[in-house]
């Protein structure tokens, strides 16, 4: 999916634009656990979150993420902005809630990273 | 043109706006000054057209072919008002400058006045200010990449010409405790070094996600603060973080996945989870945690690049 089919998908409204619309989007993951998505996001892929604070970039920033999805049209401070700025983010903001946002977004085609155990070592 | 180049230009005319591409010091004629006047004004200022007020209204425009169609009908001394185009097509200060290619292009407009949302006049868009100004952001974006390029051949063979056994590259990082809003500006100086040094993208991942946990555990868990080094060597990276905070009671306890002393403020921005240290170890090739209370701690993280991949600048020569 690319990032503009993604975002047509949401009804999303991009915040911070630095990532071509024609960018193709791997797979999606959620997640309000900043550990979470440090364990298991993956490179390329687009989180979305309920959470809005600047830490959010600096997580998916390690995570290799650069796509985030703001759910129920949370609108992140002025420093979450800026700092995606600077680190080549795009953010986007969608009415949906979190489930409709994934639903909405693994109907349309977009995958998951599959079955996960914490236990084995595999990145 | 690659296709780089013309996305970078598309881009900036959808997110540039008419007021950062435009004059600001237009030259103006007034409706009751003489087209002669207007000509002389136009001669000097060496401009082909200008936009005439009357009083700080927008009254119309003049350009050179009014002025020889003047010429012709021997009409100098009469007033710019009678021969001005009255039907101005202006834009808008805040308009994208996708807006108004189109007026200067496909419809041939050479000219656009900028106006405010009140109608004062502000400014004057031309094909010449608005290259010039799209040419300067192509040129700025262009020595930034350029800059980056360089930043990392440097980096990269930094090792080369140093003669030794053995060399390592060591870089520490101070961390503040309890300062949130910069968490995880070490981790961020620590993952563009390591990209610029050309470490394999996975391993400068696997070290980006572990250095990160770590400079978080520095944050909200001592009240001192603390230092990260990372020592780089051809085959390997160790990541250590100190710090002389209070120490941890049960190191078997808070090694196990969600033990967690966080306050709820922290937990509450989606850390805390108790996760930190399970997930240093899954991303390292070795973790060590060495504690006691009163005593500060000290976390070691290994990553070895492995046999296959090439270390620092990727031509370091291995020993037999």
């Amino acid at each position: 999916m690319t990032l503009s089919e993604l975002i047509d998908v949401l009804s999303g409204k991009v915040l911070v634009e630095n990532i071509g619309g024609d960018e193709e989007i791997p797979r999606g993951g959620a997640a309000d656990l900043m550990s979470d998505v440090l364990a298991f996001g993956t490179e390329g892929m687009v989180l979305m979150t309920g959470l809005t604070n600047p830490q959010v970039v600096r997580t998916a920033e390690m995570a290799g993420i650069n796509v985030i999805v703001f759910v129920r049209d949370k609108t992140p401070p002025q420093e979450t902005l800026e700092m995606a700025g600077d680190a080549g983010m795009t953010l986007i903001s969608t009415g949906y809630t979190m489930y409709e946002a994934c639903g909405r977004l693994y109907a349309a085609g977009l995958p998951g990273r599959g079955p996960v155990k914490i236990e084995n070592d595999s990145w | 043109m690659t296709t780089q180049e013309i996305t970078k230009v598309q881009e900036l005319i959808y997110t540039t706006r008419v007021e950062q591409v435009m004059a600001s010091n237009v030259v103006v004629l007034q409706a009751s000054m003489s087209v002669a006047d207007a000509k002389a004004l136009m001669q000097t200022k060496r401009i082909s057209g200008a936009p005439v007020l009357d009083g700080s209204r927008l009254a119309g425009i003049v350009t050179m072919t009014d002025v020889i169609r003047a010429m012709e009908m021997g009409k100098l001394d009469a007033p710019v008002s009678e021969l001005m185009t009255t039907s101005v097509r202006t834009a808008f200060k805040d308009a994208s400058v996708v807006e108004v290619v189109n007026s200067l292009g496909r419809e041939g407009f050479a000219r656009l006045p900028v106006v405010d949302r009140e109608g004062n006049l502000v400014g004057i868009l031309t094909t010449g200010t608005l290259i010039r100004s799209l040419l300067h952001e192509m040129d700025i974006s262009f020595q930034k990449k350029e800059t980056e390029k360089i930043q990392t051949y440097r980096a990269s063979h930094i090792f080369q010409d140093i003669l030794s056994d053995d060399t390592s590259l060591v870089l520490r990082y101070i961390v503040d405790d309890k300062d949130f809003a910069n968490a995880g500006k070490a981790s961020s100086m620590i993952k563009r070094s390591l990209q610029r040094l050309q470490i394999p993208a996975p391993i400068v991942r696997r070290v980006s996600v572990a250095v990160y946990e770590a400079e978080m555990n520095l944050v909200i868990h001592t009240d001192v603060g603390g230092e990260i080094m990372v020592d780089i060597r051809r085959d390997r990276l160790a990541v250590s973080a100190v710090d002389h905070g209070p120490g941890i009671e049960n190191l078997e306890q808070v090694l196990q996945p969600g033990y967690s002393t966080a306050p709820e403020w922290i937990r509450d921005m989606g850390f805390g989870a108790g996760m930190g240290l399970a997930n240093i170890k899954r991303c390292s090739d070795m973790m060590k945690l060495l504690s006691e209370p009163g005593g500060g701690t000290r976390l070691d993280i290994l990553f070895l690049f492995g046999d296959n991949v090439p270390g620092v600048g990727g031509k370091g020569e291995k020993k037999s």
